[in-house]
């Protein structure tokens, strides 16, 4: 089994940073948009780097959507930050009508999404966000898996021209694991493990619990292929097809409620192509309460160890 | 290249683009039997200055550059921006029959040009209390630029409930941005009743005041009245400004005028012959007759 080592560990928040700050020198055109949190959700080295090109809209995720409209309908490249909540609960109706309805190019960036925000509680976790984004034709999704990705998330999203994309991202350091040699490209899903028994397809910081999850099951001759679907809308249904056919039994894993999200995308796509066994890593349809990330992810089910059990539930579903 | 409006019609004839605007709008709802009439009537005399004077635009060129930008807030006003998006020349006259049918672009709320709305559209609207941060955001971006671009956006007086929109007011009074003029109906009605049953506004120019704005208050359905407002709001440097047009509902329709239960219906074809009777043709002609009536029939049997 191919091994996948961290090299450290980083927010993926920080990637955000980094890309904002390249995007900055290199595109006169980019501008982005805070919310008073601008030091949680890191513009603040955009701010200070490029004032003239920051503009903060008080507390007010709905204007800070029209806002970044209207600049992208005047040739900006707007890119709009808060936590994962208030970036997408709050402001959907504005970002349904104003962004992708109308089709404007503004990137979302949400940062603190999922159970793993931790001590702030239920009302700072969004666990219903990649359900939201996802029903809105003509948006793009994204769940970067660590420092890296998310960096190169950011900085590939400005290629999209048509209709908005929202990037989700997390508070934690976390183990860094990709590197510059591997791929990325948005709508193409990255198998990071090859195996047979079976396929574990996860987003983002799920996809480190599944490479751990894998190298458990391979001490159990288990052998589990790991797809890192960083890009949850467009799917990238080939890769699941594919995983499907040969694997026959597959396992999604994520930090989001369990309807909605990457897994319910993943069996909506197969059920019309190739039913296969599925189990759901997820948060399972309920709110979480303060404590460490790493506690809530133990708590809440969705840790390596649930990956490991739940793999070995579908095994005994597989035809 | 029109270098301003590119009709810039004299008052006589924005008086009698006003009518003819109104009677379009009576026509194309008596087709359509599903639409807005009382915001849109009250609303012809703003939307004849708007597109017959003030606005720089060029109908066969959507996304030149040196356009002002015209966002329409509450979109069930359609009914008056499509009939003077048609009699602008944004498109043919006589796809005002069309108006919320199947494979319109004459949508039931506004969609872009891009998708499938109407030329001159910019953005979608229809959810109320949208426009003032897109309006806001396209004025930032114009200034960043340097570009002389002016920004209008219009406001239904009750889509003032709308928090977003008050988020918006702040926003551009915090940037001072002078390079945007709002304007709201203020026609004092709603869908549920009078503004002040439903949700009192007053003293709505003191809250503008009060988020750094310039305030200029006018007859919405006086031309000469209308005009000065806007030319004012257009010198004032330094702040944006707003335009609260004092309008009446349904105005030029003596059955429908100041009543706010012709907020959201159309009229019946009977009602509707009747409100043409008051509204004198005009020198620019009713869009294609014999479509209409054959639709009209259509739709009585
Ligand atoms: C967000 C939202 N809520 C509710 C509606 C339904 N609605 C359409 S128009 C309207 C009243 C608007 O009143 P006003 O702005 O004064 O328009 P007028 O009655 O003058 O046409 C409402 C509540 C809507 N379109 N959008």
């Amino acid at each position: 089994m191919t091994t996948i080592e961290s090299k450290g560990e980083k927010a993926t928040r920080q990637g955000f940073s980094d890309a904002l700050l390249e995007l900055g020198k290199e595109n006169p055109d980019v501008v982005v948009l805070g919310g008073d949190v601008s030091g949680s959700v890191k513009v603040d080295a955009f701010a200070k780097a490029y004032p003239d090109r920051f503009f903060s809209v008080g507390v007010a995720e709905a204007d800070m959507m029209g806002v970044a409209a209207g600049l992208s309908l005047v040739g900006k490249i707007p890119i709009a930050s808060a936590y994962g909540e208030f970036a997408a609960g709050r402001p959907f109706d504005q970002i349904r009508q104003s962004l992708a309805y109308s089709e404007m190019p503004v990137k979302i960036c949400a940062s603190h999404c999922g159970i793993t925000v931790g001590p702030d509680g239920a009302t700072h976790q969004s666990l219903e966000d990649v359900a939201l984004m996802r029903v809105l034709p003509r948006m793009t999704v994204i769940c970067p898996c660590d420092y890296l990705e998310t960096k190169r998330a950011v900085k590939s999203s400005i290629s999209i021209t048509k209709g908005p994309v929202y990037i989700r991202f997390f508070r934690d350091n976390t183990p860094m694991f990709t590197d510059e040699s591997m791929s990325f490209e948005i709508g193409k899903a990255n198998t990071l493990i090859d195996g047979t028994d079976v396929t574990i397809i996860a987003a983002g910081l799920q996809v480190w619990e599944a490479i751990q999850a894998a190298e458990v099951l391979a001490a159990e001759r288990i052998s589990a292929r790991v797809i890192n679907m960083h890009t949850i809308k467009p799917l990238d249904k080939k890769t699941i097809l594919k995983a499907a056919q040969e694997t026959r039994a597959l396992v999604t894993a994520e930090d989001h409620q369990i309807h909605g999200g990457l897994g319910s995308a993943v069996a909506e796509y197969l059920a019309q192509e190739h039913p296969t066994p599925q189990e759901f890593v997820a948060v399972n349809d309920t709110f979480g309460e303060s404590g460490k990330g790493a506690e809530l992810m133990k708590k809440y089910g969705i840790a390596r160890e649930d990956i490991v059990k739940a793999v070995k539930k579908v095994l005994r579903r597989k035809k | 290249m029109p270098a301003s409006n590119p009709h810039n019609s004299e008052m006589r004839d924005l008086q009698e683009m006003a009518r003819q605007i109104r009677r379009d709008i009576i026509k194309m709802l008596m087709i359509s039997q599903s639409g807005h009439s009382g915001g849109p009537l009250g609303l012809a005399d703003i939307f004849s200055c708007l597109y017959f004077r003030i606005l720089k635009y060029d109908p066969s060129n959507v996304t030149w550059p040196e356009r002002d930008y015209f966002f329409l807030s509450a979109g069930h006003l359609a009914p008056v921006w499509y009939a003077t998006l048609a009699r602008a020349g944004f498109y043919p006259l006589s796809e005002m029959s069309t108006l919320r049918k199947i494979n319109t672009r004459l949508q039931g709320h506004p969609a872009p040009w891009y998708t499938h709305g109407l030329p001159g559209i910019e953005i979608a609207s229809g959810s109320l209390g949208q426009g003032m941060s897109i309006a806001v955001g396209a004025a930032l971006g114009l200034r960043m630029d340097r570009k002389p671009n002016h920004v209008y956006v219009l406001h239904g007086d009750g889509e003032l409930d709308e928090g977003q929109v008050w988020e918006g007011i702040m926003t551009a009074g915090h940037y001072s941005v002078d390079n945007l003029t709002a304007i709201v109906d203020r026609n004092f009605c709603q869908i549920d009743n009078r503004t002040d049953k439903v949700m009192e506004l007053e003293p709505l120019a003191d809250k503008w005041r009060a988020f750094r704005w310039n305030v200029i208050e006018c007859d919405g359905n006086d031309i000469s009245d209308f005009l000065v407002a806007v030319e004012e709001a257009k010198a004032i440097k330094g702040k944006p400004s707003v335009v609260i047009a004092k309008t009446f509902m349904g105005k030029g329709v003596s059955f429908m005028e100041d009543d706010y239960r012709w907020h959201g219906v159309p009229p019946g074809i009977e009602q509707g012959k009747q409100a043409l009777s008051e509204l004198e043709p005009t020198k620019f002609g009713d869009f294609v007759e014999f479509e209409w009536e054959k639709q009209v029939a259509e739709v009585v049997k």
